[in-house]
């Protein structure tokens, strides 16, 4: 009898296994279960041309209504999932519906982290993550208004550099000393900072927030001791795995949903993919990623695994972000201990910063640099040796050294 | 009012042919998803970050085509199997001037 696959989770992961399993011959019934009211979609660009409003909804979805039919994925959507039930091999859902399962992918996302300060329920404060979030936002974001972004991290800074172009009058509110402080460096922080000033966007570092305050809206933050009055609240300070369902069902769980590296959980029935999971980097550390390329990657290893090919993940993390006419390629996983080098002039608005560690590059930084991105990407994947000289010349094509 | 639509051909490695309709203003590479054309990957959704949407522009489309943007050369450059016609499809607008359009797909975007 044919196999039956359930998959929790109808984002970019869930979406590339139901892909990934077809393509992998795999014949019997995948039902995909939602919880938001779309089928799977992009969420890149929500924080960029979305919100801008220069894309509009029906390009973000990843696939036509018409590909979960012909792929025979029955979608459930605006449903959850309530438990797991590993003995009896069952899904129970929160309308009371029991899904079997022979074999489950958790592809449960990551939800946003939440202020807990004094008038962090107010309305008027914003989060981003989904796209009704975002339509919520756009209603208030226009022209004019005062935003305190708070978090200087990838999604703050977008919506920061979306709110500039539009004419909001921005605020960025960032705990640490430095832009982005989780996933730079300092190079690129201090880049950005004027960048973002440059475009009238106003920066305060070291500033983590106290509170709002307001009646029926939010009206004011306080950060830093001081009070600021702002129309809109967004606030970016990262997000949780979603891994409640795992927990409770009792698989291995630390800060993310433990997976090897074939994307298989602690029980050999269950695989999970995504920002939801903890697995083992290819440097042997123990990582949690949240990107567009582990959800695609480990979904893929996940469907080779569930069709009996298990093949070892390894693939190079890569990340991006567009800010003003910026475009930031990252590859590799830096290390605060990393040799630094630089290549070009941060005032050309073109430059590289590479992570040297042991003379073997372990990650890149590129700002409008597709070739120092991609062939440092193909050079960490390869643990190639290059001398810091070599990195740094200008006159040396990055392709005579790829 | 829906915006105008205007077909593209897009022909796998294996020659089997899609000839869709795609929104104006739509990219190519968004055309060929939204019709699950197979052969084009947009790991990236689109965003010139990841290379694979490569196509090659049949030889009589090849000046009705905005010229390549810098970022889009540079990510050409490093992609696999390229040839003097090769196009990243997400960088390519659809415009009434393009109206059947023929592109051919390479064997794998990786």
């Amino acid at each position: 009898m044919p196999e039956n696959i359930v998959i929790i989770g109808a984002g970019q992961a869930g979406q590339q296994a139901v892909q990934s399993l077809r393509s992998e011959g795999f014949k019997g019934a995948i039902t995909m279960v939602g919880d938001e009211d779309y089928p799977p979609y992009q969420r890149p660009p929500l924080s960029k041309a979305y919100l801008l409003g220069s894309f509009e909804r029906p390009r973000l979805f990843l696939k036509p209504d018409s590909f979960y039919a012909e792929a025979g994925c029955e979608l459930l959507l605006s449903t959850s999932a309530k438990a797991i039930h590993r003995a009896d091999r069952t899904v129970e859902l929160t309308d009371g519906r029991l899904l079997a399962y022979d074999k489950l992918l958790l592809a449960t996302g990551a939800r946003v982290r939440k202020l807990k300060c004094p008038g962090a329920d107010l309305p008027g404060i914003h989060y981003l993550k989904t796209i009704a979030d975002v339509d919520g936002l756009q209603a208030v974001f226009q022209a004019g208004k005062r935003i305190a972004i708070v978090g200087g991290g990838y999604i703050g800074l977008e919506v920061a550099a979306v709110g500039a172009k539009r004419g909001l009058d921005v605020t960025v509110f960032e705990a640490m000393d430095r832009l982005m402080a989780r996933a730079v460096s300092p190079q690129l922080s201090a880049f950005y900072a004027a960048e973002h000033e440059k475009a009238g966007v106003k920066l305060k570092l070291n500033t983590g927030v106290e509170g709002f305050e307001g009646g029926a809206k939010v009206e004011r933050i306080k950060a830093g001791g001081q009070t600021y009055e702002a129309d809109i609240v967004l606030v970016g300070i990262g997000v949780i795995p979603c891994q409640e369902l795992a927990e409770a069902a009792g698989l291995a769980c630390t800060d993310g949903i433990v997976v090897d590296q074939n994307a298989r959980t602690s029980d050999p029935h269950i695989w999970s993919a995504g920002d939801c999971t903890r697995h083992t980097g290819r440097e042997g550390q123990e990582i949690r990623l949240e990107c567009v390329q582990n959800a695609i990657d480990q979904a893929k290893h996940a469907a080779l695994s569930m069709t009996g090919k298990p093949k070892t993940y390894s693939e190079v993390p890569w990340f991006w972000s567009d800010q003003y006419d910026l475009k930031l390629q990252i590859a590799g996983l830096a290390r605060p201990t990393d040799r630094l080098v630089q290549r070009g002039e941060p005032a050309s608005r073109k430059f590289a910063v590479f992570h040297l560690r042991d003379g073997v590059v372990a990650a890149v930084e590129a700002v409008n640099a597709a070739p120092e991105y991609l062939v440092g990407k193909k050079m960490i994947a390869e643990g190639k040796r290059v001398a810091a000289e070599t990195l740094a010349d200008t006159a040396i094509p990055m392709k005579q050294m790829g | 009012m829906p915006p105008q639509k205007y077909k593209v051909t897009y022909i796998e490695d294996t020659g089997k042919s899609h000839t869709v309709e795609v929104a104006e203003g739509w990219s190519l590479m968004e055309g060929a998803v939204k019709h699950l054309v197979p052969g084009i990957d947009a790991d990236c959704g689109g965003a010139c970050a990841c290379a694979t949407c490569q196509v090659y522009v049949a030889p009589e489309w090849q000046d009705k085509l905005p010229p390549k943007g810098e970022m889009e050369d540079t990510m050409l450059d490093f992609a696999p199997d390229t040839r003097p016609s090769s196009r990243l499809s997400c960088q390519i607008r659809m415009s009434p001037a393009l109206d059947g359009i023929v592109l051919n797909l390479p064997k794998s975007q990786h």
